[in-house]
């Protein structure tokens, strides 16, 4: 490596239409928070659980997919992949939200809870519970206590972890390694990304989703809903670095990423939207073919009741688009149209969380409107703002990583 | 069984291989065929190989698979034999999508694999002429095939001044023959091993 020299953009300079873009998100987002606050959050209480099951999926959306960053990371990382080194500082960018909207996430939940708001989570009545069979067994783990150490820990440690890896990878920025730096530094990767893991596995792969989402409907529950959660904002959260990766590409940097990093990201995509069909299918098919009332409750008003439309285009944007634009070679080497495909993808998604939580909240009516799209704007948003100070704040490669060759060179 | 004859060209080293690839087809011979001890990224290109359409055929095949299982299931249960069961309705189509990946999976994986083995010429007893024992090990082999206007001398020398370790003439079957390699080997091949 020694006579070779790396020639590239290092430094990523925030353009000032992104600034005004982002800035722009913003104020609509807070615009639309502040008229929906007035004219939903302070009227009846139905309207009350509008606004905030409106708040709470895109919040817990946003923290999941830009979680499922790090998850790539670490993943990638155990698995000893190199291929993912010339663009990994931007999903390392995209981890950095993770604290600001845990943040914001635990806020309005701990709101929903201290509110005691049983439109929501139904749990959260006492009087109910005490006279409910179900509700009564399930109060071990369905209480408030729990509820609120659980999350706390569970953003805590996503936060602190992605950090720290976040931190090992700054190192690499420094000074070319030896032979024996090089592995301890890998070996220090490893120990951290196998304990992010572990936490992921115990927050996202299992609790996090029962307690967040699934007790909306408090007396339901299904064995796949934290699998599909987690195959819902991973997908995303892959597309979500495609797009950022072809971003700035467009902008001239990421020299050394290209199409052989595109088309394995775009067989991430296509993958990893098939699995979850699987875990949609798996958890549909089971429910209906045993056809138990206290099941079958949770997709009576998705597929038969007014939210019908939403689930079906739903399996259109997440199973049926991907699996015919994505399955070709030549598509996942498009950037025009892995970029729409991105787009639409993070779109599937965000109705996906969305039909997860409002169903259960109104379940009379479709209340898809402007606020939810002025939500989205905030996210959007805030998004664009942080990840692009977090990829302004550091250079886009690690230089002296050991697997960076490996990714100059991949091949797909 | 037709005999031909080929000149063989032997590099230990990728990158040596690549331009001498480049310079082999510039000069206008006709490669046969490179045969490398693992897939080599991009040679297929440098070959100037057209992309397999093995992907397409699968396609039909898993086409075909899904065809075949919503349309024999469907005409069995709501058609031919109707059954209640458990009081769903004839038409039941999310009980039938397990049965239906699996005729694709199975439809692709097969077809394919009888594909694969078509367009390799691969099949039990079919044996063909191996240019190089190492080319399973450690050598990348060439092979260049003759014409009655190429000038074999110039093209070793060629080959040689390119980087290639070790080169030879040989007049071997060019399609593949049934039977076994011990007995049947030295019966179509004149080997004429000259030192590069």
């Amino acid at each position: 490596m020694a006579e070779h020299t790396l020639d590239f953009k290092e430094q990523f300079e925030i353009p000032s239409g992104m600034k005004k873009w982002s800035l722009a998100l913003i104020i609509i987002g807070i615009l639309a928070f502040i008229i929906g606050l007035f004219t939903k959050g302070m009227g009846t209480n139905e309207e009350k659980a509008v606004f905030l099951g409106t708040l709470m999926y895109n919040t817990i959306f946003w923290t999941l997919v830009c979680n499922a960053s790090m998850f790539f990371i670490c993943a990638t990382t155990l698995a000893m992949g190199g291929w993912q080194m010339t663009f990994r500082r931007v999903a390392e960018a995209i981890s950095t939200l993770v604290p600001i909207f845990g943040i914001i996430t635990l806020v309005i939940l701990f709101y929903v809870i201290a509110t005691g708001n049983h439109e929501i989570y139904h749990w959260l009545d006492s009087k109910q519970v005490a006279a409910d069979e179900v509700l009564k067994g399930k109060s071990g783990f369905l209480n408030v206590k729990f509820f609120v150490i659980w999350s706390i820990l569970a953003v805590g440690f996503w936060s602190l972890l992605g950090w720290r890896m976040r931190k090992i990878s700054s190192q690499a920025d420094a000074e070319p390694m030896d032979f024996n730096t090089g592995s301890a530094y890998l070996w220090k990767n490893t120990v951290t990304a196998s304990l992010f893991i572990v936490w992921f596995a115990l927050t996202i792969g299992s609790t996090l989703p029962w307690l967040w989402l699934m007790s909306l409907d408090a007396h339901w529950y299904s064995t796949m809903y934290s699998w599909y959660v987690f195959a819902s904002s991973f997908v995303a959260g892959v597309a979500l670095i495609t797009l950022w990766v072809i971003y700035l590409k467009n902008k001239g940097y990421l020299e050394y990423t290209n199409q052989e990093h595109l088309h394995d990201l775009g067989k991430f995509i296509f993958a990893f939207s098939i699995f979850w069909t699987y875990l949609w299918f798996s958890q549909y098919m089971l429910i209906w073919y045993s056809n138990q009332p206290e099941e079958t409750i949770y997709f009576k008003g998705r597929v038969q009741g007014p939210y019908k439309g939403i689930f079906f285009l739903n399996i259109i944007i997440n199973f049926v688009c991907p699996l015919l634009i994505l399955m070709k070679r030549s598509s996942k080497r498009n950037y025009t149209l892995m970029t729409f495909m991105a787009v639409l993808i993070l779109f599937g998604h965000w109705i996906d969380f969305y039909q997860m939580v409002m169903p259960s909240v109104a379940k009379d009516h479709v209340t898809l409107s402007w606020f939810d799209f002025g939500i989205l704007a905030l996210f959007v948003g805030l998004m664009i703002h942080f990840v692009g100070r977090a990829l302004a704040s550091k250079p886009l490669i690690a230089k002296y990583n050991p697997f960076l060759k490996e990714s100059i060179v991949h091949h797909t | 069984m037709a005999k031909k004859k080929f000149v063989v060209g032997c590099f230990d080293n990728e990158e040596v291989l690549f331009p001498a690839v480049k310079k082999v087809r510039t000069a206008g011979y006709k490669i046969r065929d490179v045969y490398t001890p693992f897939p080599v990224h991009g040679l297929d290109h440098a070959l100037g190989l057209r992309e397999t359409s093995l992907h397409t055929a699968g396609f039909i095949y898993g086409i075909t698979g899904t065809a075949t299982a919503l349309g024999g299931i469907s005409w069995i249960l709501t058609y031919d034999w109707p059954l209640n069961i458990g009081g769903k309705p004839h038409f039941a189509l999310p009980a039938w999508i397990p049965i239906t990946f699996e005729l694709t999976v199975l439809f692709a994986a097969v077809g394919m694999v009888y594909t694969f083995c078509y367009l390799c010429q691969l099949a039990p007893f079919v044996k063909k002429h191996h240019f190089h024992p190492r080319a399973t090990d450690d050598l990348f082999v060439m092979v260049i095939e003759c014409t009655d206007k190429t000038n074999v001398e110039d093209l070793k020398g060629f080959l040689s001044s390119n980087g290639a370790i070790e080169v030879n003439e040989q007049i071997a079957e060019e399609g593949w023959w049934w039977g076994r390699y011990d007995k049947d080997d030295e019966k179509t091949l004149e080997k004429e091993i000259v030192a590069a």
